[in-house]
Order: structure tokens, then C-alpha cells, then sequence
């Protein structure tokens, strides 16, 4: 431990490192068994068996699929505005990964002597004996979400053809609307916890074996903001942007190859983001039975719980048709906005005479 | 190593604040303001003020540019095939080099040179950015706060009536 860079441990550095290549590698693990486990999982609901070719019960899927669409010929409209068009599927993907910065998903683990927290924009001070983080995690996720918007609207407007910019602007109303919700829904939870911190508001989820989880003391929250962040990724029953029968493939119409296969990258780690998050808020984060303890135990829950809202997400899109256009605005402003900001003046009553 | 990462941030903040005004392609000019806007955000957090960097982002990029981007996408406005060189060039930049005439005399001579009130960066850092605003916005600044909040419902309930044609 005696080497020091720019006042900082060598250990701080490779672990800051590790943590980053990990994070990276497990969502996109993550990311490329998902699209099989949705085929496999919705083919099993309507009583198919899904991809089964590749591999023993298709397990190489994934891979036949990637190297199909590597392989493909990348076709740049020519109406197109160029520089718009390469950087859509870029402004659309990074936002989904970089989020996982501040995602706390696990406790603090040592290794030789140097305790490290599982979570990548974090440090543990030693003499004050405790883990700093980003202290707007929240807001910060919120702020790469709304990032998040540019690549679809780009991408629609960039490829110069009516059914992509029908997409791109179906998209950014339907974003821009669900953002709003969404964000009002989870600031009851910050008048509970009384910080963005991601790492305190996990810290105050532990204990009583899951029990104070805030999906128990603010259900409703819990609830609008899945759903938001459901309409806020575009996927089914929310999934207009790109609905198929309405708009060829919506804003990815034009689009072919290795591009094309960074906005399908784009929606399925946004679907990774936006169940850890809401693990993180509201299902406890890493915390369960014996976690403090071994703390090898808590990405173990994480993970697990993030692969159950996954699987959730799925589950949804076998089961619920979409919405039609207006229904879907109707819902996001004069039924979810209301019902948040009431939740919120519920809770202030709540903290303010109860509590 | 901070010295450094504030240059390479300045460098990009500024050739992208060029690129907002000599883009021909509109689209083109706000992605380089959304880029300045990061830059601006990146700032706010060497100077401690981690939610002013947060609301940055979420506010100007995230909202604001995002409903530029739309508009311009409505009214489909291609690339700008009006003159470049015109008497307004001259115009603005007498105005830009008074403005940074000013902005310096300020930097230099005047008193925020040298800040010193009670909110040091050690005691920000202690309390927590956050709670700093929050306390004196809801607290000392409450009526202005107050008064912000009735300006934003007007402005919300006019362009409702300007949109409605029948109430």
C-alpha cells in the first residue's frame, strides 16, 4: 500500500478500475442474454419453445445474432444528415451505461487491508469510518435519463423519412411526459429518506428482514415509477415509438448493421438501468438474509432482484397490448401526475403529523 | 491534474460554443449547445456545487434543449442558406468584446474576486450542497420562491389558454 498517486492509494485505482470493467461487462452479459431470455421466456408463455437451433436449447443465440449484424452492410441514407445520424445510436446507448456509476450494488468488501464500497462513484474514508458517494445520485440518473432522449429524436429526425420522424416525435412527447412522473413519484421517497444519496437510501432499507423496503411504506410510488420508467424505455405496452404495425420500426427504420444493433444494445440496458434503479429505491438494493455479514452475499441479491424485475418487464410485454397514442398521453398527464403529486402531499402529512 | 482537466474542459466548452453559431445545420448547432451545457455542468462540480451541476444537465440539456430540438424538428428547418456575412457580424462583436471587457474588469477588480461569506467549500462539503440550497430557499428566500412559482402557474395557465381555442 505504500505507492501513492496524486494523494490516493494504488489500491483506490485498481480498485476503481475492476469495479468499472466489472459493472461494464455485467450489464452487458446482461444486455445480450436478455434479448434470449425475452424470445425464450414469450415463446414459452404462448406455448412455443423459442430459439432452439443454436446450440444446446439455443444458447448460443445471442452470438449468431450479433455476428449476423456485424456482418451486414451499413447503408447511411443519403438525404440523411450525417453527422446527426452516426451519433444518434451513440447518444443513445451511453447514457443507459454510464448510469451505472452511481448504482450502489453491494456493501463494502476488503481486499488486503483496503476496504472497497461496491459502487463505482464511491470512496470509504477511513478516518471518518464511512462510505462517500455521489451525494445527487438520484438527480444524476434522472439527468442521464433526460440525456437519454437525444438518440431517438435524433435518430427520427436525422434519417429524413416520415415514419422514423413520426417515431422520433412520438418518442420525445412520450419521454418527456413520463420523465415528469416519474421524478415527482420518487420524490416521496427523498421526503422520507432526506437524501440523494444513493448509498443512505439503501443504508435506511436494511433491517427488519426486508420489511423496510420502501415498496411497503410507498407503494404507490413504487408503482407509478415502474411504470414510467417503462414508458420512459419504450417498451411494450408503451412501446409507440417503434410500433411496428403503425411505423415499419419507427426511428430505427432507417437504420441498418452494427447501428441498428446499438439502439436494440440501447433499449435492453435501459431496461437493466431502470430495474436496478428501482431495485435500488425501492426493493432495498443489495441488502437481504446475512448481507452486512458476508458481503460477497449482497451483488448476489442484487442481482437477483434486478433479474426478477427483468424477467417482470418480459412478463408485461407477453402479457399487455399496446396502448393506442392518446390513451398513453391521457394516462401519463391526467391520471400518473395527479396521483404523484397527491402521493406527495400524503406523504408531507404524513412526516409532518405522524411521524 | 485538476489544472489540466479544467483546460481540456474549457478547450471543448469553448470550440463547441464556435460550433453553436457556425453550424449551417440547426440540429447540429444545439448538440454543440447541449455539449457547452455539459461543459458548464462539468464546472459546477470542481467548484463543490454537485446539484447545480445535476439540475444543469436535467434542466437546460435535458428539458429545455430537448424542446428546441423538437420544435426545430416541427417546423423542419434545413440547412440556413441565408448570408453569412452581414452588418450584424460587426455589431456583435463590438458587443461581445464590451461584454468581455466588463466580465474582466469584474473578475479582477471587483468583489467577487475574492469571496468571503460564511459558505466556504469546507463547510459546503460538510453540510452537503443540497441541503445548503434547500434550507435558505425555503427559509430566507422563501418569498422570492414564492413569487417565482406564481410567475411559472401563469405562464403555464396562459399558454393553456393560448392553445385551447375553446375554454
Amino acid at each position: 500500500m505504500g505507492i501513492e498517486i496524486l494523494g490516493l492509494p494504488m489500491m483506490y485505482y485498481i480498485a476503481m478500475v475492476a469495479k468499472v470493467i466489472g459493472a461494464f461487462v455485467f450489464v452487458l452479459l446482461t444486455v445480450a442474454y436478455a434479448t434470449y431470455a425475452e424470445r425464450k421466456i414469450i415463446g414459452h408463455m404462448q406455448v412455443r419453445l423459442g430459439p432452439m437451433r443454436t446450440g444446446w436449447h439455443g444458447l448460443l443465440q445471442p452470438i449468431a445474432d450479433g455476428l449476423k449484424l456485424f456482418f451486414k452492410e451499413e447503408i447511411v441514407p443519403s438525404q440523411a444528415s450525417t453527422f446527426a445520424f452516426l451519433v444518434a445510436p451513440l447518444i443513445a446507448l451511453i447514457p443507459a451505461f454510464i448510469t451505472f456509476a452511481v448504482i450502489p450494488f453491494g456493501g463494502v468488501i476488503e481486499v488486503a487491508g483496503y476496504k472497497i464500497p461496491l459502487q463505482i462513484a464511491a470512496y470509504f474514508d477511513t478516518a471518518a469510518g464511512r462510505v462517500y458517494d455521489v451525494n445527487v445520485g438520484v438527480l444524476y440518473i434522472l439527468a442521464m435519463s433526460s440525456i437519454g432522449v437525444y438518440g431517438v429524436v435524433l435518430a427520427g429526425w436525422a434519417s429524413n423519412s416520415k415514419y422514423s420522424l413520426l417515431g422520433g416525435l412520438r418518442a420525445s412527447a412520450q419521454m418527456i411526459s413520463y420523465e415528469l412522473s416519474a421524478g415527482l413519484a420518487i420524490v416521496s421517497i427523498f421526503m422520507l429518506t432526506g437524501t440523494l444519496s444513493l448509498n443512505e437510501i439503501v443504508n435506511q432499507q436494511s433491517g427488519f428482514g426486508g420489511f423496510e423496503w420502501y415498496v411497503f411504506k410507498q407503494p404507490l410510488a413504487f408503482v407509478l415509477f415502474f411504470i414510467c420508467c417503462i414508458a420512459e424505455i419504450n417498451r411494450t405496452p408503451f412501446d409507440l415509438p417503434e410500433a411496428e404495425t403503425e411505423l415499419v420500426s419507427g426511428f430505427c427504420t432507417e437504420y441498418s448493421s452494427m447501428k441498428y444493433a446499438m439502439f436494440f444494445m440501447a433499449e435492453y440496458a435501459n431496461m437493466v438501468t431502470v430495474c436496478a434503479i428501482t431495485t435500488t429505491l425501492f426493493l432495498g438494493g443489495w441488502n437481504g438474509p446475512l448481507a452486512t455479514t458476508i458481503p460477497i452475499l449482497g451483488p448476489v441479491y442484487f442481482v437477483a432482484k434486478v433479474y426478477f424485475l427483468i424477467f417482470f418487464c418480459m412478463w408485461l410485454r407477453a402479457t399487455v397490448p399496446r396502448y393506442r397514442y392518446d390513451q398513453l398521453m391521457h394516462l401519463g398527464w391526467k391520471v400518473f401526475l395527479p396521483v404523484s403529486l397527491l402521493n406527495i402531499v400524503a406523504t408531507g402529512i404524513w412526516n409532518y403529523f405522524i411521524k | 491534474m485538476e489544472t489540466l482537466f479544467f483546460l481540456i474542459i474549457t478547450l471543448v466548452a469553448i470550440v463547441s460554443a464556435i460550433l453553436v453559431t457556425t453550424c449551417k445545420n440547426p440540429i447540429n448547432s444545439a448538440l454543440a449547445l447541449v455539449m457547452t451545457f455539459f461543459c458548464l455542468a462539468t464546472y459546477y462540480v470542481m467548484l463543490d456545487a454537485p446539484f447545480m451541476a445535476a439540475v444543469q444537465v436535467m434542466v437546460y440539456a435535458g428539458a429545455i434543449m430537448v424542446l428546441i430540438v423538437f420544435t426545430i424538428m416541427l417546423l423542419n428547418i434545413r440547412v440556413d442558406a441565408s448570408k453569412k456575412h452581414s452588418h450584424k457580424v460587426v455589431l456583435g462583436s463590438i458587443i461581445g468584446f464590451f461584454t468581455l471587457v466588463n466580465t474582466a474588469f469584474i473578475v479582477i477588480k471587483g468583489h467577487v474576486a475574492s469571496p468571503n461569506g460564511p459558505l466556504t467549500g469546507e463547510m459546503i462539503r460538510q453540510q452537503g450542497h443540497t441541503e445548503l440550497i434547500g434550507r435558505e430557499m425555503f427559509t430566507n428566500f422563501l418569498l422570492p420562491f414564492e413569487i417565482t412559482s406564481i410567475l411559472l402557474l401563469v405562464a403555464i395557465v396562459g399558454a393553456v389558454i393560448l392553445a385551447k381555442k375553446k375554454i
